[in-house]
Parts: structure tokens; C-alpha cells; sequence
């Protein structure tokens, strides 16, 4: 129920927009989120977009994973293992 | 991001690395973790997580499931609507084959009854424009993340021919509910990341503050297992706060657009859940200035009190609080399959038991 896909958004026409990832393609409304411009991954639910995904933010999960497990993403493993 | 984007929150090295350190983040201890997302239970049993985790960590799923929580009475509103009133009834695909004790929606179809599947509450507005002399009415389920889309649909003044039974439910109101269920340990929640994209995690804090930490996560095995991680890191250090582990979508405050369009078209009322009985505040109710929309008021309809929350012997009620595993129940995988389910958490993909039915051993 709560499924929901990032999606790249590539036209806007008011409150509607198309949506594309990979071979999908989709029209949804952007009622619900202020602001957006082509280009911006956008979190779509049910023909809606509901938040704009944060790309900075994205790199900086596998960032942050890096920074606080560093023995993980090296592969270094850590003395109290 | 795209696809090289979800691939690297798929990468297996790096679940690898991270159940090890779970596992030494977690050592001997007993911890019992509870999620409150269907989407969550999907994803856990179709990538078999939990073969990944420490003896001493459960992940129990909660009563995420929106299809499940619904109560039959008001799944047979809409039965009623569609045979008795001869509307067009639409609804989300789970929603379907719910046994209700009396009818389910799909077989009030196969009794002349027309029922639709939608895809999103758009859609059952442009079918209402399309077909101007039906009524067509929306039986609107799930947590916030589709709440608010009702709620755009509401505000976006909707033809005359449509209505919907609003029957969603909030989060919040259910996790304290579960905190003060009997016999349930919770050493920590995982949040539902799709619903925290609409509402943000500052209401949490407080909840987090008097029970105890939380995580809120995605959906990708390794944004699960990295929520999963700080979750147990807090919980060993007794740190009742709340950390974001899908900061790609999910902001403290949420998105306030689609909060103001929630709080514009609907009030907050008590509501029941499957398994947890009323609980205050826990559901939406359209505001007076949208009762125009409101089916129950428009075909003069109430809930029957009198129908039973489930049939005979079903235990989702009991499955949904992590009460019982499914094969606890006696009609697992015999009288209730997929195929011929006898409570919504065989039904729904999100459902507890469907998705044990069919990962088992994944």
C-alpha cells in the first residue's frame, strides 16, 4: 500500500507531469509538492508525486555508511571484531 | 540516481558487511524490533533479511498493513454500496478479496456488483467524470503516505457523482496502542519510510523520548539492514532518539504541502483497527465543508456493529502485533493460502502471512 518508486520527472504541464524510470513511462499529478523542475527524482504513490528524493542526500547514505562504518565499505575489518 | 542509483542500496558486499557488524553491534543480547509497514514486510521476506540477523535480534512486523488493520464493517460498506445501491465502487486491489464475514468485495462482483480496481484516487475521479450518470464511490484505505492523495483529491473539487468511504488510519496513534499492549516487548521501532515522507518524524520524538529509539528507513535491503543497524546501536545505548537512515526522502518536517492539504480536507477521529480495537484519534474523517463527499452520508449508510472482526479462528489480529508467528495459526497454509485466504494478512502482498506463505526459506 505504502509502495512508492523514485521517478525522473521530464515534462511539466501545470499540475501534471510525466514521470519516466527505465522503460516506465507515467503521467502523475504534482499537486502535492511545491517547486519542482525537470530533471528531479520525485517519490511516486499512486499516480501522485508525494516528496522530491534529494540527491545530495543519496550519495551521502552510502556517505554516511562510509564515514561511520569505515571498516565496512573498505573491507578493513574493525579490532573488536 | 536512477537505476545505478537503487542498484547501490542493493549492493551485496555491502549487506554483508553491514549484517557483521550487526551482529557484533547486537552480541548475545535479546532485542525485539518492530516494524509498522507492510512495505517493509514485503521487502524483509522477498530478500530474505531476516536469514541475515542475530539469533537474539526478532524483527516483528506490526500492524502495518492497511488492507489488514480495515475492519470488515467497513469493508462491507462498500459491499453494500455496490449491490444495494448500484454505485460503482472502486478500491485498491488488496482491498478485494478480504473475507468480511458476510461478502467480499470481489464476490460481490461475481453477484452483479460493480467493483473497480484503481490504481490511485485520480482514477476513480476520472471515472466519475467519465461516467456522469453512475455515482462512483472510493473506498480510500492506508496510512498517511495515501491519505494525503485523498486529500488533493478532495481539494480538487471532484464531480458531484463522487464520494468515498475515507477510511484511513494514522500511524502514530497505533504505535501507542502498541506500547501499552500487554506481553508486547518493543525494544525499538522501525519506521515506515513512504509514510514519513508525507509527515516527517518530529511528531515521533516525544513517543521516542518516553518508549525508546526508532529508525526510520527505506525499502532497499541495504537501507533495511542500515536502519537496522542504527537501531540496534541506539537500543544497546539505551538512546531514545530517532535517526533518519533515508534521508534521500525523508526530511524531519515532511512535506508540508501535502500535511496542509490533509489537515484542509479531513478531521482526526477515533477509529477501529483490526487486532487493536478503537483507538483515539487514529483515523480521518472528511472536515464538514467536504461531507458532500461523504458516501456513508450521501446513501444514508452506518457501519454493522454486529459483524465479527475476523472469521472463525483467524489470528491476524494476534499475527499483527507479532503476538503469534503465522504458522501458529492453525489455518496457515491449510484452509488459509493465498489462493483461498481466510484473513486479510493472506490476502494483501503486505500482508504478515502471505508474504511468510511465499518467502518461507528465501
Amino acid at each position: 500500500m505504502c509502495l512508492a518508486f523514485p521517478m525522473k520527472l521530464i515534462e511539466i504541464d501545470g499540475q501534471c507531469g510525466t514521470v519516466l524510470e527505465g522503460a516506465v513511462r507515467r503521467d502523475v499529478r504534482l499537486d502535492l509538492v511545491e517547486g519542482v523542475e525537470v530533471g528531479q527524482y520525485l517519490l511516486i504513490h499512486a499516480g501522485y508525486a508525494i516528496q522530491v528524493l534529494d540527491e545530495a542526500e543519496a550519495l551521502e547514505t552510502v556517505e554516511l555508511i562510509r564515514q561511520a562504518y569505515p571498516y565496512l565499505v573498505s573491507g578493513e575489518r574493525s579490532g573488536d571484531g | 540516481m536512477g537505476d545505478a542509483g537503487t542498484e547501490r542500496f542493493r549492493d551485496p558486499e555491502l549487506m554483508r558487511r553491514l549484517a557483521e557488524h550487526l551482529h557484533r553491534v547486537v552480541g548475545r543480547r535479546d532485542l525485539a524490533f518492530m516494524h509498522v509497514c507492510g512495505t517493509h514486510e514485503n521487502a524483509i521476506a522477498r530478500h530474505g533479511l531476516r536469514s541475515l540477523l542475530p539469533d537474539g535480534l526478532r524483527v516483528i512486523a506490526g500492524p502495518g498493513c492497511p488492507v489488514c488493520v480495515c475492519p470488515p464493517a467497513e469493508i462491507d460498506l462498500a459491499v453494500r454500496l455496490a449491490l444495494e445501491h448500484g454505485v460503482i465502487v472502486t478500491t485498491y486491489g488488496d482491498m478485494l478479496n478480504v473475507p468480511t464475514g458476510r461478502q467480499s468485495l470481489a464476490e460481490a462482483r461475481a453477484n452483479g456488483g460493480d467493483v473497480r480496481v484503481v490504481y490511485g484516487a485520480a482514477d476513480a475521479v476520472e471515472l466519475a467524470r467519465a461516467t456522469p450518470r453512475r455515482q462512483v464511490v472510493l473506498l480510500a484505505v492506508g496510512f498517511e503516505t495515501t491519505a494525503c492523495i485523498t486529500a488533493a483529491v478532495t481539494l480538487a473539487d471532484p464531480p458531484d457523482n463522487f464520494s468515498m468511504v475515507v477510511s484511513h488510519r494514522l500511524i502514530p496513534p497505533a504505535m501507542e496502542a502498541l506500547l501499552e499492549v500487554e506481553g508486547l516487548r518493543i525494544d525499538g521501532f522501525v519506521l515506515p519510510g513512504h509514510v514519513m515522507a508525507v509527515t516527517g518524524y518530529r511528531e515521533y520524538e516525544p513517543i521516542a523520548a518516553r518508549s525508546g529509539p526508532m529508525v526510520v528507513t527505506g525499502f532497499e535491503p541495504v537501507d533495511i539492514m542500515l536502519g537496522l543497524v542504527q537501531l540496534a546501536e541506539l537500543a544497546v545505548a539505551a538512546d531514545p532518539r530517532v535517526a533518519n537512515a533515508y534521508p534521500r526522502v525523508v526530511r524531519r518536517e515532511g512535506n508540508t504541502r501535502a500535511l496542509a492539504a490533509m489537515e484542509s480536507a479531513f478531521d482526526v477521529s477515533d477509529a477501529r483497527w483490526r487486532g487493536l480495537g478503537s483507538i483515539g484519534a487514529s483515523g480521518l474523517t472528511l472536515r464538514p465543508q467536504h461531507h458532500r463527499l461523504d458516501a456513508t452520508r450521501r446513501f444514508g449508510l452506518e457501519p454493522d456493529p454486529s459483524l465479527p472482526e475476523g472469521l472463525p479462528g483467524c489470528a491476524c489480529g494476534q499475527v499483527m502485533l507479532g503476538m503469534l508467528e503465522p504458522e501458529q495459526c492453525g489455518h496457515f497454509g491449510q484452509a488459509c493460502t493465498p489462493d483461498t485466504p481466510w484473513g486479510p494478512c493472506m490476502v494483501s502482498f503486505e500482508g504478515t502471512c502471505r508474504n511468510r506463505y511465499l518467502y518461507q526459506g528465501a
